[in-house]
């Protein structure tokens, strides 16, 4: 039982992940999460102004049900399996955060700093997190996918586009994290 | 109802990538920092795995559910596509410290603040559905 409630280790999550994989072009489907915020922006009649939102959704509806089931998984996780989110981080991760107004990394999943509740009322807080969103769905459907798509099913496939995605991924990560973010945080936290 | 495998396996996903912590903002931090192994295992176990089940599906040993050879949707590739999207991508992933799938696996966490992300990404698509003819590809 204790193997519920503990955090599980990277291969448990990377088995999870190819098992999932498997299953979804076993169905005849295949693993891409962002091309639902596509489907998204159709439903809600993106279509009405370009071209490029007219698709037949009704033939993605199993991908919508499939990310209906990521918000039951977090939800099923959050409540029943995950009695503490304390997480092990490098302790070097934590002196850095902790100097760049970070306090407590790692005691829950997402710093309060940056996803608490309060956010919702100061306009930097809510800018920082919508052009996250907004560089994430821009830049995915720029690559032709994210993460799973390029990231697990692409780099499976030995394919050269999502090599070359993946690289970007990084190129733009290493960017963010080492020279822009800290000033970010600095003008979030003040 | 013929959809509930797709609920099954997506529950399962979103229950793995919250129990490996992979929907924390600090696991991608660390991640671009290079200061730990964790995401590199996860993403490399399944990529390594996928390499292998690929395999059997390009020379026909293991077919789909109705016994069809299973074709694999070749990606979309450019010039400057995919190094230019990537890019941009890696910078949002690294900010929200979330890249699409966390983002919904943390709004069935209870995480509401993550829906102003969601939001964000959803103007995201819109804009480049927009702007898509004027873009380099």
């Amino acid at each position: 039982m204790d193997f519920i409630f503990q955090a599980w280790p990277w291969y448990v999550g990377g088995v999870i992940i190819a098992l999932v994989t498997f299953f979804l072009f076993y169905f005849g489907k295949h693993l891409g999460v962002s091309s639902n915020l596509e489907t998204m922006c159709s439903i809600e009649g993106a279509g009405k102004l370009t071209d490029y939102f007219k698709i037949d959704w009704r033939a993605r509806k199993w991908n919508i049900v499939f990310i209906l089931g990521l918000v039951i998984g977090g939800f099923i996780s959050s409540q029943w399996m995950t009695p503490s989110e304390t997480m092990k981080l490098n302790p070097k991760t934590v002196q850095e955060l902790s100097d760049l107004g970070i306090a407590n990394a790692g005691i829950t999943f997402l710093p309060d700093e940056i996803f608490g509740l309060k956010k919702l009322t100061s306009p930097k807080g809510i800018l920082f997190l919508l052009i996250g969103g907004i560089l994430v769905g821009f830049g995915s459907r720029y690559a032709g996918g994210c993460t799973s798509g390029h990231g697990i099913v692409g780099m499976s496939n030995l394919a050269l586009p999502s090599f070359i995605s993946v690289l970007g991924f990084f190129i733009g990560g290493i960017l963010m994290t080492w020279f822009i973010l800290p000033y970010l945080l600095k003008l979030l936290v003040l | 109802m013929k959809h509930l495998k797709f609920l099954a396996l997506g529950i399962l996903f979103g229950i793995a990538l919250s129990k490996t912590e992979v929907i924390s903002w600090y696991r991608i931090y660390e991640m671009f920092k290079f200061q730990s192994f964790h995401m590199y295992g996860v993403i490399g176990t399944a990529v390594i795995i996928g390499m292998v089940f690929m395999y059997f599906f390009r020379t026909g040993k293991i077919k789909d559910f109705q016994g069809n050879q299973i074709e694999i949707k070749p990606k979309k590739s450019g010039k400057y596509r995919n190094i230019l999207g990537g890019i941009i991508f890696g910078m949002g992933w690294a900010l929200a410290g979330v890249c699409p799938g966390p983002m919904f696996i943390l709004v069935g966490k209870g995480a509401w603040v993550i829906l102003i992300v969601l939001a964000g990404a959803n103007i995201g698509v819109f804009l480049y559905g927009i702007l898509q003819h004027k873009l380099p590809h």
